[in-house]
């Protein structure tokens, strides 16, 4: 190494280090790709069909009117609903500060047995904020009403 | 009227920038010296009116004036004062109002201090950064319109979002774009060095602080926003990689590369057309960051404008500026000879090193944050890349550039050998190993990352330590030459080792949480639970009445064998204005770990509550190395190398920075 590599050499070097990080990446983001995308599920795209028991996924829609209940044991029971089809849901922990009934929600676990098993809930902090995937989940449903996100931003 | 007269300056801000970013641009090609002169006037004018806008919309908040759209949404009289001023950025319009103010304050600084830059480049940079404050300008006036006035004006204003009412999301925004703006000025400079086809030491002698500032902001805006993350969303966690989370990490990922690479333009004449490519990238990220944000393309906490319009512009606006420069780039990229050749194994080798695996973590966040969009684009399904996906990839990326870390500032400029810098870092090593086993010791090999992280954590803190010591001959030579050459020690190097012994200490922190514990259950008033070797008594919860909220306030006696350490008491609030309930964990916090409880739902009549605890380790060892890197990025700007004007003509020999 003393007397050091001839141009032509150095500049190999540089491209197969870069080529070599750059291959490492791809790598691992395809590898991870493919194991840890997690797909999003309407109530309706699971009564249809059904998604296997390893899979974890993302349900979202709106929690059902009166279908939350709280058996004790910090463990919390729903049902998340585009109107179409409804999707039972057991949680265990404590539900994010805007979980409401008819509010909308993401709970990302996985489906097994006919209940979805959440590991998350999430809803969105801001009152008249409903999740980019729930909008669209209802507007395929035509339960969409913009009027109302409207009328609560006007005030 | 003030208002009104806020508007007005606006447009007049954009005049201002119209005239600044075309004459002194025709003058410095034609050489007229009486256009490029203009810039000066002009950057003042143009900083002079926003603040008046900027200004007269921190008036209309802090009198509560509701007759303004943006404040009868985002305000309310019951507000503490902070936070009728801090609602000023807690919404799209006021923040974007800030991005072009601090926008504008960077140009105008360039203008002020700029006199012993050639004139005609001084003249570009400057017109520069009034066409990027045009497309700002534009966006405000076009589709964000602060001054918008609503009739007939509410009697009280809808408050801002409670979870922005919190002192440490008071000073996240402006931080963070002191971080997001401070990189346009890389980029302007990048820009009309390659109009000029020109990059040198002294080019990069200025880009250096300018970069260094806006990386030591962003890194505190992140912090802050990660530290409020912790703190209030009642997670536990503090990284998540969320959109945009991501949409700040690109770009300091990006600049930390950028920082990296300026040295070896600096010190040694070469990568100059890498640098320049990358500061076009760090700014473009910053550019696509704003634009994650404020389009609501991103399921988000931040995502609160939503109004397709505004994202086509802001997308419209990224595409202009990173695809004109990246042409620019394209076009005259090419020209800029590199002058110091060095080889593979050399400290030019180690920045390169840290700069493509730097760029590959950004390519691999970037990927992952857009992926989503582009399988919903093209009608593939709906899908969400997780934490999961960001470990997988990140994690294997950092390993290799850490140990390197602590090799790289050991190694001579243009040629070094491996084998001697390796030798004197054997101690380091055996350390980090004994760190290592230790930690598996300890904390059982069930999350062998955690003894990982500490392993990194302990090399490159002792790697660090190994090289400063060298440099000042401790223990070598003399104390009276020690203290000496610690004297003349460039502030530039000390904060190298700052920084790095910064990193060092954050990464023992992200490593702490590899063993953090979570517990939820339901506790009744006199029941016990333990969490990170505390017993936590609960002692009931109450109503309490805070200015403009009610809580449900819990309370925890915190016992160590028996013996009382402290009361800690979680709320649960709920504002009133606009019904929503807030998490307030409550946090004791010391260098081992903190103990972190969370009160949820009552649950039954007999006053039991849920209740969430965490013993997250190590977790203040994560912002103490923040403030660390901040600091040695403080340091490191206040070389005098940086203030003293005009460098001189570059000195090889004496280039031992």
């Amino acid at each position: 190494m003393k007397s050091g590599l001839k141009p032509k050499h150095r500049r190999l070097v540089f491209v197969v280090v870069a080529m070599l990080i750059l291959a490492a990446a791809a790598g691992l983001i395809l590898s991870a790709l493919k194991e840890n995308i997690v797909f999003f599920y309407s109530p309706s795209d699971i009564a249809a069909k059904p998604p296997t028991a390893e899979r974890r996924i993302r349900v979202g829609g709106l929690v059902e009117a009166d279908s939350v209940e709280k058996p004790g044991g910090g463990v919390v029971r729903f049902r998340i609903t585009d109107t179409a089809a409804s999707v039972p849901v057991v949680f265990r922990g404590i539900l994010p500060d805007l979980f409401r009934e008819g509010q909308g929600v993401i709970a990302e676990g996985k489906f097994a047995d006919g209940v979805f098993a959440a590991s998350e809930v999430l809803a969105k902090h801001d009152e008249t904020y409903m999740p980019r995937e729930v909008v669209d989940a209802l507007k395929k449903t035509g339960q969409w009403k913009p009027d109302e996100k409207a009328k609560g931003s006007a005030k | 009227m003030i208002a009104e007269a806020g508007h007005f300056a606006l447009v007049l801000a954009l005049a201002a920038a119209l005239v600044q970013a075309g004459l002194p641009m025709l003058g410095a090609g034609r050489n007229n010296a009486t256009l490029m002169a203009l810039a000066k006037p002009a950057a003042a004018a143009q900083t002079f009116l926003v603040s008046f806008a900027f200004g007269a919309l921190t008036y209309a908040f802090v009198v509560s004036d509701f007759s303004l759209a943006v404040v009868a949404q985002n305000s309310n009289t019951a507000m503490p004062m902070l936070y009728k001023v801090s609602g000023v950025w807690g919404n799209h319009e006021g923040s974007m109002l800030l991005w072009v103010l601090i926008l504008a304050v960077f140009g105008f600084a360039v203008a002020l201090f700029g006199g012993n830059l050639p004139p005609a480049f001084r003249a570009r940079v400057l017109s520069i950064q009034a066409m990027v404050s045009i497309g700002f300008y534009l966006f405000l006036l076009l589709t964000s319109n602060p001054f918008a006035r609503i009739y007939p004006p509410p009697l009280d204003g809808r408050d801002l979002n409670p979870l922005l009412q919190d002192p440490g999301l008071a000073f996240h925004p402006p931080m963070l774009y002191l971080g997001y703006v401070g990189f346009s000025m890389a980029f302007s400079f990048a820009i009309a060095a390659l109009i000029e086809g020109r990059v040198d030491a002294a080019w990069a002698r200025w880009v250096r602080p300018w970069t260094l500032a806006a990386w030591a902001f962003l890194t505190g805006g992140i912090a802050l926003g990660s530290w409020w993350a912790y703190y209030e969303l009642g997670w536990g966690g503090w990284w998540y990689w969320d959109p945009v989370e991501n949409a700040s990490f690109m770009p300091w990922l990006a600049g930390t590369a950028l920082l990296h690479s300026a040295v070896v333009v600096e010190k040694r004449d070469a990568l100059k057309g890498w640098t320049v490519f990358l500061a076009i990238v760090t700014f473009s990220l910053s550019l696509l960051g704003t634009f994650l944000v404020r389009s609501g393309v991103l399921t988000s906490v931040h995502a609160f404008a939503t109004d397709p319009k505004r994202g086509v512009f802001i997308l419209l606006l990224l595409v202009i500026v990173t695809g004109g420069s990246l042409a620019l780039f394209a076009a005259r990229g090419g020209k800029l000879a590199d002058g110091g050749l060095f080889q593979p194994v050399s400290r030019e080798g180690a920045l390169l090193l840290n700069n493509l695996i730097m760029a590959a973590a950004a390519g691999a966040v970037l990927l992952g944050t857009l992926y989503p969009l582009f399988v919903d684009a093209v009608g593939a399904g709906k899908i969400s890349v997780g934490p999961p996906f960001f470990n997988a990839v990140f994690i294997p990326l950092m390993v290799p550039m850490i140990v390197a870390m602590a090799a790289g500032p050991l190694l001579g400029w243009k040629r070094a050998d491996l084998w001697p810098a390796l030798q004197r870092l054997w101690g380091a090593a055996a350390i980090a190993v004994a760190v290592g086993v230790l930690a598996l010791w300890l904390m059982g090999t069930k999350e062998p990352l955690g003894a990982l992280g500490m392993t990194l954590a302990a090399w490159l803190s002792i790697g660090t330590a190994v090289e400063w010591s060298e440099r000042i001959k401790l223990f070598r030579a003399p104390l009276p030459e020690t203290l000496d050459r610690l004297r003349r020690l460039p502030r530039a190097s000390l904060g190298m080792t700052l920084a790095h012994l910064g990193l060092a200490l954050a990464i023992a922190g992200m490593a702490g949480s590899a063993w953090k514990t979570e517990t939820v259950r339901t506790m009744n008033p006199g029941e016990t639970a333990t969490a990170g070797g505390f017993e936590i008594v609960f002692q009931g919860a109450e109503e309490t009445q805070g200015p403009n909220y009610t809580a449900v306030r819990g309370r925890f006696a915190l016992k160590r064998q028996g013996r009382d350490i402290a009361v800690m008491t979680p709320e649960k609030r709920t504002y009133s204005v606009q019904g929503m309930p807030t998490t307030e964990a409550a946090i004791r916090s010391n260098l081992l770990g903190d103990l972190y409880i969370v009160i949820g739902d009552r649950e039954g009549d007999k006053g039991a509550y849920t209740v969430r605890l965490y013993y997250n380790p190590l977790v203040a060892w994560m912002w103490l190395g923040t403030l660390v890197m901040i600091a040695g990025g403080a340091l490191s700007m206040s070389d005098r190398r940086y203030r003293v004007g005009v460098p001189r003509a570059r000195r090889p020999a004496t280039a031992k920075g």
